[in-house]
């Protein structure tokens, strides 16, 4: 009994000394040191060029869409303060123009690099990632210093975020230590060499500064995308980022053109156009970058969904889509869901045979109809579209009194049924209510 | 403040963000030629052109208009002699007249996409638009008559150019 009563005290003294190694070996690994804060950078440190090449950089990495804040009174530029909600609790970001107190003006390069490649902050601290740099990491040191040059020469706003709402003990930083040691793999993009300088220089982008995935890759349950799972879509924002690979359900593919339209203009001749929180990316970021670039997102898009191959089925896919948007339109119909789609929507989505007129975008075509859920459908119809998004200049009006839940439901239904090959969805009005309650102020009201 | 282009010429107004258009339109700007009808977007009599697409602007908020370009009824042409106004007036199109703005425009926007409608394009396209007094049977003619001035139009500008 002596003998068990050594051994097991034995193991618990190993067990506590490998336990306490590892604890200071985590420490150890995950501890940064804070460092030294500067003066901000005097005017004229940085050429015009570099400045210009690092505004590229911010607009291919959409910064300011989640640096600025846009509840209550909108912020300033970069200022930060944008209310991220995530199903851990809110998220407030940070001020990132080079205000001294309340923003990065104390930063160093190095600092700055440091955030982007490694998650941690001037002080030392683990940031959340929520900041996205599992992809920022993949930058090269050339488009980080551009960064900083752009950032740095921001008016400098002074504005102190609103507190993170996360729940002890998520609120610790050094859990987020935890987080990085199982998810987070740094290093710099390396080109593949079985692919051209095109295919490569997508791949950078969109794997790293653009961060595409961090919408349309699913997490798992401790917020991490899921790499087996990889461009298979997610919902954001109360959208579906729709899938970016072969899973993407329209019956026509998403052509190297057709993504260069959509990245580049808003809007895709056949899938038709950006809405939502996908809206900004063309219209306030990759409209201002060079063409190649964006050329070259869509490539890579191409080529991970499989559009060589895919695309062979186009032509009879449109063919059919155009034979659906007549479906209750033409002739006398006895069907009133069709009445309802005919009186709502039909003056701006029919379409006749070859294929669809650049603003009357083809449903028949468009993801909304061909995703698992009718999200997307019902917050298009309760939103609209502005002439600032979507197709430049068009704008949908909004149906959020026209359409109850009722309405919308049998819309959905409707189009689900005579526009798409795919099983019917269900509970349809409840989840038109479920999508109603996020609209945070209503689109038109018409008492005024 | 609001600022859009309508009817050729700047406008900015001070109306709440998420006002309809058609009562800027109207109660603001004092265009009355668009009318109201149902009030959502069922009926379109309210019908305007934003960006050159038909819109119904009972439902589409001021906040979505926003440096678009706006055409009503007003200014679709200077002496109200657009190809779709004169087949309007030529046929005889309206009974009691009250959804014609609405009617006209719509119909301009289709031409736009279908230079040569075939009864089914009208059916599908206009079918949003309705009528009361039932004049379908003159729309459905007024929009023929008028494609083919539109086309002669057309054509007589290439040849003139060519």
């Amino acid at each position: 009994m002596g003998v068990g009563v050594g051994v097991i005290k034995r193991f618990l003294a190993g067990a506590a000394a490998v336990g306490t190694v590892a604890g200071l070996g985590f420490l150890y690994y995950t501890w940064y040191p804070a460092l030294p804060s500067v003066a901000p950078p005097a005017a004229g440190t940085f050429t015009p060029e570099q400045i210009e090449r690092g505004r590229i950089v911010a607009a291919e990495g959409y910064c300011a869409e989640c640096h600025t804040r846009t509840d209550g009174t909108p912020g300033p530029e970069l200022a930060g303060d944008y209310r991220m909600e995530t199903p851990f609790g809110a998220i407030h970001s940070s001020n990132i123009t080079p205000d001294v107190a309340t923003g990065i003006g104390s930063w160093s390069e190095a600092a700055f690099k440091r955030a982007m490649r490694l998650g941690v902050s001037r002080e030392g601290e683990h940031l959340i990632p929520a900041f996205p740099y599992d992809h920022f990491t993949k930058m090269t040191d050339q488009d980080l210093s551009d960064l900083y040059a752009f950032l740095m020469t921001r008016p400098a706003v002074h504005l102190e975020p609103r507190p993170n709402e996360l729940p002890f003990p998520l609120s610790l930083r050094i859990m987020q230590a935890g987080w990085k040691l199982m998810f987070f793999s740094p290093g710099e993009y390396k080109p593949d060499p079985s692919h051209d300088a095109l295919w490569n220089r997508g791949a950078y982008l969109a794997e790293g500064n653009a961060h595409c995935g961090a919408c349309h890759t699913p997490r798992n349950f401790m917020g991490a995308e899921k790499k087996s799972a990889q461009y298979d879509g997610a919902v954001v924002d109360n959208w579906i980022a729709p899938p970016l690979n072969e899973h993407n359900p329209t019956p026509t593919t998403w052509t190297e053109e057709e993504l260069f339209q959509y990245l580049r203009f808003g809007v895709a001749p056949l899938h038709g156009p950006a809405g939502g929180p996908m809206s900004p990316v063309p219209h306030r970021f990759l409209s201002t970058v060079p063409e190649e670039d964006v050329r070259a997102i869509a490539h890579y898009y191409a080529d991970i969904d499989h559009a060589a191959e895919r695309s062979k089925h186009d032509p009879a896919a449109l063919a059919l889509a155009m034979e659906q948007s007549r479906a209750g339109l033409i002739g006398p119909n006895p069907d009133p869901d069709a009445k309802l789609y005919q009186g709502a929507c039909a003056a701006c989505h029919y379409n006749a045979a070859p294929a669809p007129v650049l603003g009357r975008p083809e449903l028949a075509l468009n993801n909304a109809l061909w995703l698992d859920e009718p999200t997307n459908l019902f917050q298009v119809m309760l939103h609209g579209l502005s002439a600032e998004e979507g197709q430049s200049g068009v704008a949908m009006p909004s149906f959020y009194n026209a359409l109850s839940d009722a309405d919308m439901a049998r819309i959905a239904a409707y189009l689900r049924r005579t526009r798409t090959t795919l099983p019917p969805w269900t509970d349809l009005e409840k989840k038109a209510a479920a999508v109603r309650s996020t609209v945070q102020s209503v689109p038109v009201n018409s008492s005024h | 403040m609001i600022t859009f282009k309508l009817n050729g010429r700047d406008v900015s107004i001070d109306v709440p963000e998420d006002t309809p258009l058609l009562w800027a339109l109207r109660d603001d700007l004092d265009l009355t030629g668009t009318k109201f009808g149902c009030g959502v977007g069922q009926c379109g009599a309210c019908t305007v052109l934003v960006g050159g697409r038909a819109t119904r602007s009972c439902i589409t908020p001021m906040s979505s208009i926003e440096g678009a370009d706006i055409t009503t009824i007003e200014g679709l042409d200077p002496q109200g002699q657009h190809p779709v106004q004169e087949a309007w007036k030529d046929i005889q199109v309206p009974q009691c007249g009250y959804c014609q703005s609405g009617q006209i425009m719509q119909a301009v926007s289709l031409l736009k996409d279908y230079p040569d409608p075939t009864d089914e394009e009208i059916d599908g396209v206009m079918g949003g638009s309705l009528c009361r007094c039932m004049t379908y049977v003159r729309i459905r003619k007024a929009i023929k008559k008028a494609a083919a001035a539109l086309r002669a139009q057309t054509s007589g500008k290439e040849t003139s150019h060519g």
